[in-house]
């Protein structure tokens, strides 16, 4: 697939390198690898303060499951510039306004002779992942789960729908680039709420905390599955042209 | 104890691991695993961290290593992206050399 | 009295500002214009950073300010902190990003670019006022890959090979970069179970485990900062990207890596530092300014120049590591070698990015900036030429510009502090500045065939707002120059609380 990205020069170390400098960088490696291995051995950890500062503080953080709580309350200024970060590999990816298209962020190929056997695995696997999904995001409130796990699963069903070739994807449409930002947006539109509410931003009212945690991860699973869908559809439809074109490269030229 | 200096002490040679690979590995998708592997390294080293003995877990370094893991993805298929638009480039160029 | 009633939502607001920006432009549809929209988030920024300004410097409030978000306190949540330096910074941000935010919305005429570059722009500003902010050691890791991962897609905006390829090597040095610091945070947190700034600086001992810890957050920042030997991916990445981006590559998003250097080595863990490592930074330093003097007045392209004149200026910076150790009370004496680099940092985000603009503007009406290709080109484009002069004034230290008073500020901490050697490469460095920016001068000066030349070039002309824009920074860097008193008083406040 990647067959003809030798071509590409990532960086000037390429290795191009003699073996005296492999040895001389592997040998510098290792020292270092060795003396931070020393330094850990042999400093003192830190005692779990903060394990017990947390146990004390969950309560009020409106879910059970301390994981959760530190994302999305204790260090939700964290989780917020992180979708942020999604937001920036959305932007650089997706593709171009074009052509003015409708709002429906997906359509049915009608024209295109389907896999039987993928159709009906999809149309099972499909509603299981969407379940499992909710599940996890609602069972993130006091066990491993939440946004990021919720979205994953919700994002493989979605690519699983993509490779059946029964759809495809408009992400031109105004929803499906709502979809990639509206994590963010509800996020920061309940942090500057928070403002007025509370006074601080992203402090949650004590006794609502829960819902408004669970409100925000319901967008956050909505955009980081859609961001997880894009990045796979514009890496694989990319390629997929990449070799569409050697194909016509060696048919046109034959060497 | 050990368990987490095993832990520790694995992550470290990982990244180490991961940084030689990155200088030697001529092809940028050998060069992405070579720097996810670092990634993994680190992270390695925060969760050890977080084990403090068989009842005390601290949940900060899962939440770091969360948020972590996103960054490392999207970093990831950004790089992806760029090589693949680079290589269509050149496919293109290759077709109609004129150009 | 209204302004004790804001001050307390000045830090998260400058954080929110351009984020909601980036979601806005982000919704927009492509064809609407984007100028009014975005020069008002633009002043909205510069009202923000004045007021927070303002703020610290007036008598008797306090030094540094913090907010504590979620309302949860550190070690268990996140904090923002700012004082005089951060503010300055920030300050320097907002005009920038005000006055480059219009020429953009002049340079991207391509709709589909601009739908891209916009989003991505203000997410950029995010990322940096985060850094400028940031109180917590994870979080600055988060912040440094928005900046990071943003800057690389606003190079691969241009879309030619050569812009890509640049893009994706400092993707690779970034996230390598951003790794090497991380791997160092969770040394730190291993050793003082703790990720607040403040809290480490107080509990940081001199011991294996921090030494280990600094010198990998220094390479990674130095990365990031593109310090000379590890400098080889700036000068194509620079010269590659879309002009206002190359203007905010160089003039902020270099200083973000820059002021992280100074955060740790000189307030966080200045425990860990040593004499001997602090010269190296200065050697570096010093290698940097020759070295990328040297390669600016070899370059054949003027943005490639202008690039590695930034590795230059970088070299600099680093002059700050050596003058501050002098003494044991490291932050008395330093508040003169701070306040000189503050002084440098704000002089050349202004000066580098008119000197960008400038470019730009050549580049857009000759379609190339081969410097022998502009032989002559004075006449035909004053305003730019001008700016470019002014711009480069104020980089080689010519009185009275603002780089004049950064110069002499550092020539008096190298000769207070007994390091004269200090002042040699100071000095020795205007003089090779002077070469580069002189020889394209020359050329551009150069009236001998300017009349079948110019028949030939069949120049476009460049609309007069975006000459001015480069002008309007030029000229700040100028006055600069001439009321220095308030910011050195205010970096002087907050230097003395801290030692």
């Amino acid at each position: 697939m990647f067959r003809n990205l030798e071509l590409v020069e990532a960086d000037s170390n390429r290795s191009g390198l003699s073996v005296g400098a492999l040895w001389f960088c592997a040998l510098l490696i290792a020292v270092t690898c060795g003396a931070l291995i020393a330094a850990i051995v042999l400093s003192p950890k830190a005692p779990p303060e903060i394990a017990a500062l947390i146990a004390s503080a969950l309560p009020q953080s409106g879910v059970e499951n301390p994981v959760t709580a530190v994302l999305l309350n204790f260090r939700s200024y964290d989780t917020l510039l992180e979708i942020a970060v999604l937001l920036i590999v959305a932007v650089a990816m997706v593709p171009g306004r074009t052509r003015v298209s409708g709002s429906r962020a997906a359509t049915v190929n009608t024209d295109h002779n389907k896999d039987p056997m993928l159709a009906d695995l999809v149309r099972w696997l499909v509603p299981i992942a969407v379940l499992v999904s909710g599940s996890l995001l609602w069972s993130g409130a006091y066990a491993p789960g939440g946004a990021f796990q919720a979205g994953a699963v919700l994002a493989s069903a979605c690519i699983a729908v993509v490779l059946a070739q029964n759809h495809s994807l408009q992400w031109q449409s105004h929803r499906a680039r709502g979809s990639l930002v509206i994590g963010l947006m509800v996020f920061v539109a309940v942090a500057i709420a928070c403002v007025a509410i509370t006074g601080t931003l992203l402090q949650y009212p004590g006794a609502h905390a829960a819902s408004y945690i669970l409100f925000i991860e319901i967008a956050l699973t909505l955009s980081i599955a859609a961001t997880l869908l894009l990045l796979f559809t514009c890496l694989s439809t990319t390629s997929a042209t990449v070799e569409r074109s050697m194909d016509g490269a060696k048919t046109g030229h034959p060497a | 104890m050990t368990q987490e200096l095993i832990y520790s002490v694995t992550g470290i040679a990982l990244f180490a691991i991961g940084l030689f690979g990155l200088i030697v590995a001529g092809h940028i998708v050998r060069k992405l695993v070579a720097i996810n592997m670092m990634g993994i390294g680190v992270f390695m080293l925060f969760l050890a961290t977080a084990l403090h003995g068989p009842d005390t877990v601290d949940p900060i370094p899962h939440a770091l290593v969360l948020t972590g893991i996103v960054v490392a993805v999207a970093g990831t298929c950004l790089c992806l992206w760029l090589a693949i638009s680079i290589s269509k480039l050149d496919n293109e160029k290759r077709k109609n050399p004129q150009q | 009295m209204t302004l004790q009633f804001i001050a307390p939502y000045l830090l998260p607001a400058i954080v929110t500002v351009p984020l909601l920006a980036a979601i806005c432009n982000f919704l927009m549809a492509s064809h609407h214009p984007r100028l009014a929209l975005n020069a008002l988030f633009g002043l909205a920024q510069v009202l923000l950073a004045g007021l927070l300004l303002i703020a610290l410097s007036l008598p008797d409030t306090v030094v540094e300010m913090r907010y504590i978000l979620a309302g949860w306190s550190a070690p268990l949540g996140i904090e923002l902190i700012a004082d005089g330096l951060a503010a300055i910074l920030l300050m320097t941000t907002a005009v920038l990003y005000l006055v480059l935010s219009v020429y953009s919305a002049l340079y991207f005429t391509d709709k589909n670019k601009g739908a891209r570059f916009w989003p991505l722009w203000w997410l950029l500003a995010t990322g940096l006022n985060g850094v400028f902010l940031a109180g917590d050691a994870f979080n600055i890791y988060v912040t440094l890959e928005i900046i990071g991962l943003a800057s690389v897609a606003l190079i691969a905006l241009s879309g030619d090979r050569a812009a890509l390829v640049a893009a994706l090597r400092y993707a690779l040095v970034g996230l390598l970069g951003s790794l090497c610091y991380l791997l160092g945070v969770a040394l730190l947190y291993r050793a003082y179970g703790t990720l607040d700034l403040a809290q480490l600086a107080s509990l940081a001992e001199a011991n294996p485990l921090t030494w280990a810890a600094l010198s990998l957050i220094s390479v990674g920042l130095l990365l990031k900062t593109a310090l000379l030997p590890l400098h080889f991916w700036l000068p194509p990445a620079h010269a590659s990207a879309p002009v206002p981006v190359s203007a905010v590559l160089s003039g902020l998003v270099v200083k973000a890596s820059f002021y992280l250097m100074v955060r740790f080595w000189l307030d966080i863990l200045p425990v860990a530092t040593t004499t001997l490592a602090l010269q190296l930074l200065g050697v570096l330093g010093t290698a940097a300014i020759f070295w990328g003097c040297i390669s600016a007045y070899r370059a054949h392209r003027l943005k490639v120049m202008v690039a590695y004149s930034t590795v230059a200026q970088v070299g600099y910076l680093f002059l700050l590591f050596p003058l501050s150790a002098t003494s044991i009370d490291a932050w008395k004496v330093s508040g003169g070698a701070l306040a000189a680099i503050v002084y440098f940092v704000v002089a050349h985000a202004l000066a580098k990015s008119a000197m960008f603009i400038a470019a730009g503007n050549i580049m857009f009406s000759y379609r190339h900036d081969d410097i022998d290709g502009l032989r002559g080109i004075a006449r035909e484009q004053p305003l730019d030429v001008f700016t470019f002069a002014i711009a480069g004034a104020s980089l080689i230290g010519l009185p009275p510009s603002a780089g004049f008073i950064a110069k002499w500020l550092l020539l008096g901490g190298a000769i207070s502090s007994g390091q004269w050697w200090w002042a040699a490469a100071i000095l020795f460095g205007g003089l090779l500045a002077a070469a580069y920016i002189f020889r394209f001068l020359n050329v551009v000066f150069d009236q001998s065939q300017a009349a079948e030349l110019s028949a030939q070039r069949h120049a476009r002309p460049v609309p007069l707002t975006m000459a001015l824009c480069g002008l309007a920074l030029a000229v700040m860097a100028i006055l600069m120059g001439f009321n220095a008193g308030w910011m050195l008083e205010l970096l002087s406040v907050s230097a003395a609380v801290s030692a």
